[in-house]
This record gives C-alpha cells, structure tokens and sequence, in this order.
C-alpha cells in the first residue's frame, strides 16, 4: 500500500520542480506560486481518509528498495535545485517511472484547467480545503523524513519570498490579502514544524522597525530641509521665475553662509578677545579720540563716516594694542590677528575650490537625465504629495516654466542660420564693446589724475571731491545696459549670454576697483612718507612734557592725558574705513536702485495703468526683469571688497553679514512683488560654477594688494597690533623664537631656506601637471563611453523598430482603437514566428543580433555608426515584405 | 500611511483636490473605471500610492494613470493631455506639438510612435525622483 502513496508524493514533486523550468515567465511563474499547495492537496485525500497521520507518514517515509540510492539523488537534486531529476532517475524501475509518467499526464490537464478557472476568478475560490489539508499533513510531522523536510523547507522558502514579494504584485486588495493569509498561515505551520519557529511574531516586530525607521527618516530628512534657510522663499521665487534667477539667491545664501563662518573666525578669535581682555578704551593714545575730535565724536555725521567713537574702536586695526599677550589667558591677540588674517583668505579658498569641485562632480554624474528630458519632466514632475492650493499652484506655475526653458533649449540647438552674418554680427558686437571699454577706461584714468590735482588746491567744491566716485557709479549704472543692447545683436542662446554679458561687466567694474585700489595706495604712500615727521614729533612733545620746568620736582608729573598725545595718521584704519564706506555706500545703492527702479516703477505701471493714454504694463515702462548679471557681480564684488578691507577693519564682516541678511529679505520681497519673469525663461546651468569661477578670481584679485601691504610695507608705528615692528609678519618670527622650543626655531629657518623651497614648488607643478593630464584622459574615456552607450541605444532602437514594423506589417489591417489591440498583437507575434522563422533560423537570427551589435561597437570611435542606424533614422516605407526574417536581414550590414 | 487615521477632516480631503490626475487616478483603481470606488479598491489605491510600495508597482500604475484612453498604449493624443494637465493650458498648441515629439523621440524604445509599458518602465525607472514624488500620505 505504500507504493501508491509514495508515487503520488513523487508525482507532485516533479510537478513542483518542474514549474521552475521557465521561472522568468509571467505565466509559469504564477502556477509556480499557485505549485507550492499542489502537494498537499494531492496529499489531500488520504488524509482525510481517516488514516492516522503518523502512521501516514511513516508509510511515505518508510524504506523502499533502493532508497538510500534515491535518497541520496534526491539531496543532490535538492542542492542543486533543478529539473534534471527526471533524467536521473531513470536507472530505477521502469515500471515506476512509467506509472508515474502516466499519473502525470492524467494529471496534467485538470491542473491546466483549474489555472485558467484561478485566473478567470481568482479571489472567490474558497481556500479552505487547502489549509485543512495543510494543517493535516503538518500536525503529523513527527518523523519527516530528510526529503519531506526539504521540500517543505523549499516550500517555506516560496512562500516567505511570496510575503516579502507580496507588494510588488499589481493584483487587486482582496486576492493579495487571501494569498498573504494563506501564505502566512502554511509558513506559521510548517515553520514550527520544521523546528524554526521564530514566525509570525519577528516578522511582524521587523515590519514594525521597518516602517518606523522609514517614517524616522523621512521625518528627519523633512528637518533636514526645515533647516535649510530661506528653502522655501528660494523655492517659490524658482518657481515663478525661472532657475536661472533662483540661481542667484542660492548663490546669495550660500556667500551668506560663508560670511557667517568669517564672522565667527574674526569676532570669536580676535574681537571678543580684545573686548574682553584687552586694555579699556582711553587707557593708551591709540584707543583715544584726539583731544581736537572729541567735540563732535559723537555726532552723527562723523559716526557716519566711521569716523570720531568709531574709528577708535575695535572695529578698526588701529585700536589694538601690540602687547604680545593680553589678561589673565596670556593670550597672543597680535598672532591671533595676524593668523586670523590669513585663515580668513585661506578658508574662502578652499570653499570656493571645494564648491567648484562639488559642481563639476554632480554634473558629471547626471548621465542619464540628458536622454529623458521631456520625458521626465512630463512624467514625474508633478509631486503627488502637494497637498496645498498655493503650493499646487507654484508647482504649476513651476512646470510651465520648467517646460519652457526646455524648450527654449530645444529651439536653440535646432536652429539653423546664417552662419556669416552671426559671426559677423558678434565680432561687430565684441569690437564695439571692447571700444566701451577702452573708453570707459580712459574715463576713469582722465577723473582720478583731475583729482589728484583737485587735491592739491585748498578749497574743492562737493562736486570736485567726489567726482570720481560719481564718474564710477554712471558708468557701473549706464554700462551694462548698453552691453545688453549690444549683445543682442549676438543673437546667443540667453545662457551664454549670460556669460558674456557677466564677463564684460565684470571687466568694467574690475577697471573701477583697480582705479579705486591704485587711488588709495597713493594716498598710503603718502601717510607713510609722513610718518617719520610725526613719530619725531611725538617723541619730542614726550620729551618736552617730561622734562619741562616749571613742575615741583618731589611729586612725579602725571602721564600725559592720552587724547593729548600727537599722533601720525594710521595708514591701515584709513583704508579699513574706505573698505567700510564703500560698502555701506554699495549697500545703499543697491537698495535705493531696487527701491526706485523696480518698485517704484512697478507701482506707476500698476496703478496709473488705468489712467494713461497708452498700455503701460505692455508698452513703454512695463516692469521691470530681474537682473541677474548685475546683482551677481555686484554680490561677487562685494565679497572682494570684504576680503580685501577684513585685515585692516575686523568688523566689516559683522557688517557684511547684516547687509547680506537684510538682502535676502529685501532682495526676495521686491522680486516677487515688482519683478516680471524674463522674456525667455531659459534653465540656469545647475552648477553655478561660472559665479565661482568669478568668485575665484576676485577672490585672487583681491588678494594680491592685501598680500603686497602685508609683505612690503612697514606698519604705523603707534597704532595696531603690529606697531614697532619693522614688517606685519614679524610676528610670526617673534613667536617662534620666545614661544617655541630652540628646535623647532631651527626647523623653520631649515625649512624658510630657497633651497628647499624650490624643489617643492618644483614637486607641486609636477604633481598638478600629473593630476591635469590624468583627468584629462579620463573625461576623454567617460566621453567615449558615453558615446558607446548613445550608440547602443540607437542600435537598440532601431533594431526595435525594425521588429515592430514587421509584426505590424504582418498583423496588417487589425483595427487599433480598440483596447483588445495588445492582446492582437501579441497573439499575431506568437502566429508570425513559427511559421515565418523556423527552428533554425532562430539561433540564426540570435547570431545576427549580436553581430549588429558589435561592429557599432567596435566602430565606437569613429563617430558614424554602421549602416544599420539609417534603419532607425529613416525607418523604410511601410510596404514591408511579409516576410519579416528576410527583410530583417536585407536590412543588416554583412 | 503611517499614521492610525481613521477619520478624514475636511481639510484632508480638499488637500488632494490640486492633483491634475485625481480623475484619472480614481478611475485607473475603481473596478468599472468610472471612479467609484469600493474599499478594496481604495485599498489598492493608497498601498500602491504608499511609500513602502516597490518601484515596478509604482511603474504600472503611473502608466495606467497617464494612459488615458485605456488603450495599454500612452500615444501622442495621452501625452498631449497630460501636457495639458501639467500646465494648466499655459503652452500654445506648437509647444505642447513640440513636447510630445520629443517626449516620444526619446521615450520610444520602438519607434512605433506611442509608449508601451515596457518604453514607460524602461524610462521611468531612471527618472531621479519618481519614487519621491509618486506617493501619497496620509
């Protein structure tokens, strides 16, 4: 009686392993799920017969002849998971395989039955009987034997990938809740049977965690973004008006965030310290307002200049002292300044460098988003979660835009012309602006040499004073215009001209800096040329105080009243406060011009629109566009001013990071409420790295006069933290020496020697030579790469193409509108390849595949692929032989 | 679906009011495709909507949902629509032209001048920020 039972069991089993024969496809791979209750269903019957299970079991398991041989095949069969057993099997009896071959077939039909009965109804079949047979054969599982267990194992194993795969099955609610039970049900049974039953408990407490830990981090990654500053207002301004002006405000924020940490360097190291533990104001000269000052120190327009209470504070170089260490902590403020100094170009160096670095890298690291444009942005830019009406309408708003700039894109790369008159017009364009320019300078060289005599005279009026500064402001206000006008007859893409027009106005306003910077160093040389006739003064008046008659004798004479003292004119706090000046004065410009031009013009537009005799809004004024070039490099400019005067007056970041504060505010209120969108609404290059590019160079401009003050000028002798020494960076050699060990003195002066700094700068070149000629031989090999997947895809693409028409040309006139269509084509696809290909010509038609494949890829280089890419370019006429095979390959290249 | 809400207010509900798909998705998941649903397919609606719900469900069903005339294929006509949808009508009729041959041109794996799923899923799960964006909470 154990025969019967035992062919059963091994009927199912081949049943069940033969499923896995195809696992990838979508059919077989849904009766594979539905084969794993297969055998206890078959095992069904004797169950519910009435026979004992254990008994049951002992009968299957029992030893049959030539077990151990099956035993062993068996485990073999399980280890290596594969269909191949029946070919194993055949050395046992044939009778065996015969009765089981037979079963099979008998079987075979009803099971295909009952799969197209579960797909027709697959939720409504009860599933009761299963479970029931299941929970049978599981409470008799005393004494499995090795391959029962390792079936059931398998079986386990399915149906937990079933559970963990459960989501990703698009089937209606009701069918994925009555798998999952049952799924859970048979692993819950047999788990414990198997003596592993860690179940239901576990999984549930991991799907817990799971979801907790998805819900933490997207919590924390919506902190994340609630703690960037300013997100939101950047985001509504993105998408009202475009990237390109959004660009800007990050570039604003992110200048914001760098002054933060400038500020913080200078007020923690150097301010407070000398707030906290220096000498008080009015204790020495330096840290006095002269006696022919003090009346009007206080008076509103002196402060306003920076001058009277605030040139003597700490917010200029010439209120520290140069003791070398300062209260209790004994702390060297001399070499804090100093260092400080340093770090300050040092950090924005290397953030400006490590930024620059950072947007090459996420640029090159996009790849895939070129080919998927439009695609992308029509699928998958609408953010499912908005749940707002505002925001909704933002993102609307956001869209359009976003579509626009593409296609602006679109538009600019297909656009064909005449190539002569554009190249003319812009060598006429350049030729005209380079001639502003010129002009421009000579202006500015003509006004500062007329100031210069100006000087000289005694009386000047206002006018003659501030000529230059007026001069500069008319040209920064009527230049960049012109460039505009000029540069549309270029006729570029609105992003390179962008560029352009920043690289021009930014030669005019390097021209103004440079003539500003040139002023002012006339005027140090003049103070320090001074210098020497003040200090002899001073001594003198010193001398003369002290040893003057007329004072008894026996008491000593009190010091002189520090504000009494003379003396000379502080080079370094004069140029601090004409770096603070001008900011200020940029600051107000700024916004007076914002205020003036964009609101103020908004509102004429807005409300006398309704009485004026033509359309204001569409007309003449209209509003105003943002303009991202000019406030670009004025932020950018700005910045160098800040580096250039933050040596010689410590407190103009405070004043940098207010103004750029009140600038984000400013700047995004009159943006929004006064500014339209542009013309052409085109995308910003994501990495702004143009602006750091500019950034860089500023920031190097600026400092080579800070760099040359330092190097080769004396420092006052009576004011500043330097005061007595012969150049600023002595400090650094009187800290060596009285603070060092004698050791490392003489590690230095080892190290200061040219003959060892020559080699390094040797070794540096070598290694940035190195380094350039390596990144440039692998962006030329992702280049190449990225030129073999283009052309793979095309080659893809059209041997698609090619397929498709076929099956279309052979399907011919089927109706399309209705939705039965893909069913259709399916169905004549299936039709055409027997009949149209036979055995042969399968392998045949695999082989050409891969050779089409391979020249292209071969002939990667060469930037033409094979002739198989006018298939996919101009696909040929529609009249397709009908057979599809041979046309395929009188198509293919040899 | 985090949260235990059983309740809807007010408020919750006109939040999804926005969404320029929302007749489509209610179709794509009631059973007669008119946008009456029962719970099951409210259900199926917010576990394929949910965060946890894997990528190629996720796939499926957006083609479903921008596969407007239910013809398993999203042809130029659906494309135009969801243009259309997207930006409110804000494109002349050349540039919406414009974007549904583009998006075809780059989308079409073969050439047969509409996206069938394989083309959708084969595009889609490359898009950077589908996942994000494709979900609904509650």
């Amino acid at each position: 009686s154990s025969h019967p039972l035992a062919s059963v069991s091994q009927s199912a089993r081949i049943t069940g392993v033969s499923h896995r024969v195809l696992p990838n496809s979508p059919f077989l791979a849904f009766a594979g799920d539905r084969s794993g209750r297969r055998p206890s269903s078959k095992q069904a019957p004797p169950g519910r017969r009435g026979s004992p299970p254990g008994q049951q079991e002992r009968a299957r398991g029992s030893p049959r002849p030539g077990s151990p041989r099956r035993k062993q095949t068996d485990r073999r069969r399980e280890q290596r998971g594969q269909e191949r057993s029946a070919a194993e099997r055949t050395c046992e009896g044939k009778r065996k395989r015969d009765g089981r071959a037979s079963l099979r077939e008998q079987r075979a039909p009803p099971k295909k039955e009952k799969e197209v009965l579960k797909k027709e109804e697959p939720w409504t079949r009860p599933k009761k009987p299963r479970s029931s047979s299941l929970a049978s054969s599981a409470s008799g599982g005393e004494s499995l034997s090795e391959e029962e267990l390792a079936r059931i194992l398998e079986q386990v194993e399915e149906k937990k990938k079933l559970i963990a795969t459960m989501r990703s099955k698009p089937w209606p609610m009701a069918k994925k809740l009555a798998e999952l039970r049952e799924a859970q049900a048979f692993v819950e049974e047999y788990e414990g049977a198997l003596g592993k039953g860690k179940g239901k408990q576990l999984y549930a407490y991991r799907m817990l965690m799971a979801k907790k830990w998805v819900k933490f981090k997207r919590d924390f990654d919506n902190f994340k973004t609630q703690c960037i500053p300013w997100e939101m207002k950047i985001k509504d301004i993105e998408s009202h008006f475009g990237s390109s002006v959004a660009s800007y405000f990050i570039f604003l924020r992110w200048m914001y965030g760098v002054n933060l940490v400038l500020f913080g360097l200078i007020f923690g190291l150097v301010i407070i310290p000398e707030v906290l533990m220096g000498m008080p104001y009015g204790s020495i000269p330096r840290k006095t307002v002269p006696r022919a000052e003090q009346e009007k120190a206080m008076d509103f327009s002196v402060l306003w200049d920076f001058e009277g209470y605030i040139k003597y504070s700490a917010l200029f170089y010439g209120y520290y002292n140069n003791q070398r260490t300062i209260g209790w902590l004994r702390y060297r403020l001399p070499m804090a300044y100093f260092m400080v100094g340093v770090s300050v170009f040092g950090y924005s160096l290397v953030i400006v460098i490590r930024s620059m670095a950072n947007n090459t890298q996420g640029s090159t690291s996009e790849g895939d988003s070129d080919n998927f444009t439009f695609s992308f942005k029509m699928f998958t830019s609408w953010d499912y979660l908005i749940g707002n009406s505002e925001t909704a309408d933002s993102k609307y708003a956001a869209i359009t835009t976003s579509f626009k700039e593409s296609i602006v894109d679109e538009q600019e790369s297909n656009k064909e012309e005449n190539v002569h008159l554009t190249r003319f017009l812009r060598v006429l364009a350049n030729f005209l602006i380079i001639c502003c320019l010129c002009g421009s300078g000579y202006l500015i060289y003509f006004v500062v040499k007329r100031s210069q005599e100006f000087s000289k005279k005694q009386h000047v009026s206002w006018y003659e004073r501030n000529e230059v500064e007026i001069v500069m402001s008319l040209l920064g206000m009527f230049c960049p215009p012109l460039f505009e006008t000029i540069a549309a007859l270029e006729n570029y893409h609105p992003r390179i001209g962008l560029k352009w027009q920043l690289g021009r106005i930014f030669a005019l306003f390097l021209g103004n800096l440079y003539t500003f910077l040139l002023a002012l160093m006339d005027d140090v040389h003049l103070k320090l040329s001074k210098e020497e006739k003040i200090k002899n003064i001073t001594h003198w008046t010193l001398f003369n105080y002290y040893n003057s008659s007329g004072w008894n004798e026996s008491v000593p004479r009190p010091p002189l009243h520090p504000a009494d003292v003379p003396r000379g004119s502080c080079w370094e706090t004069a140029v601090g406060i004409e770096f603070m000046r001008l900011t200020v004065s940029d600051m107000l410009v700024t916004y007076i011009t914002i205020l003036l031009g964009d609101f103020l013009r908004a509102c004429f537009v807005r409300f006398m629109n309704y009485c004026w005799c033509w359309d204001l809004e569409a007309g003449f004024p209209s509003y105003a566009e943002f303009d991202i070039s000019g406030n670009v490099l004025g932020l950018i400019f700005n910045q160098g001013m800040i580096w250039m005067g933050s040596f010689y007056a410590p407190g103009l970041v405070g004043i940098n990071v207010l103004r750029l504060l009140t600038s984000m505010y400013f700047q995004c209120w009159a943006v929004m409420s006064s500014n339209v969108p542009h013309e052409r609404v085109f995308k910003a290059s994501r990495s702004n790295s143009f602006y750091m590019g500019l950034l860089l160079l500023v920031l190097f401009l600026s400092l080579l006069p800070v760099a040359y003050t330092i190097m080769s000028l004396p420092p006052s002798f009576d004011c500043g933290p330097f005061s007595g020494k012969y150049r600023m960076y002595d400090v650094l050699q009187e800290t060596i020496e009285n603070d060092f060990p004698t050791f490392l003195g003489k590690i230095f002066a080892f190290l200061a020697n040219p003959g060892l700094i020559i080699p390094a700068i040797l070794l540096m070149f070598l290694a940035i030579y190195y380094l350039n000629s390596v990144s440039k031989s692998l962006s030329r090999a992702n280049a190449q790469l990225k030129k073999k997947i283009q052309a793979l895809r095309e080659v893809e693409k059209s041997h698609k193409s090619v397929k498709g028409r076929a099956t279309a040309s052979d399907s011919g006139d089927t109706p399309k509108s209705s939705s039965k269509n893909a069913t259709q084509l399916q169905l004549t696809k299936e039709e055409t390849t027997p009949h149209s290909a036979s055995q042969s010509q399968i392998p045949n038609e695999k082989a050409q595949g891969s050779g089409t494949v391979l020249p292209a890829s071969r002939h990667l280089p060469v930037s033409q692929p094979p002739g198989v890419r006018p298939g996919s370019g101009h696909p040929p006429s529609q009249a397709r032989p009908c057979r599809s095979a041979s046309g395929k390959k009188a198509q293919r290249p040899p | 679906m985090g949260s235990k809400q059983t309740v809807f207010t007010h408020e919750q509900l006109e939040a999804y009011q926005d969404n320029p798909f929302r007749q489509r998705i209610a179709q794509v998941f009631s059973d007669d495709g008119d946008g009456h649903m029962t719970l099951d397919n409210f259900l199926d609606m917010f576990s394929v909507m949910s965060e946890m719900a894997p990528r190629d469900l996720k796939a499926y069903y957006a083609f479903k949902i921008y596969d407007f005339n239910n013809d398993d294929y999203i042809c130029a006509w659906d494309l135009e629509q969801t243009v259309t949808k997207l930006t409110r009508g804000e494109l002349s009729a050349e540039e919406v032209t414009l974007v549904c041959e583009k998006v075809l041109d780059e989308a079409d794996g073969d050439q047969d001048g509409r996206l069938s799923l394989e083309d959708f899923q084969n595009m889609i799960l490359r898009a950077p920020d589908f996942l994000s964006t494709f979900h609904i909470r509650i």
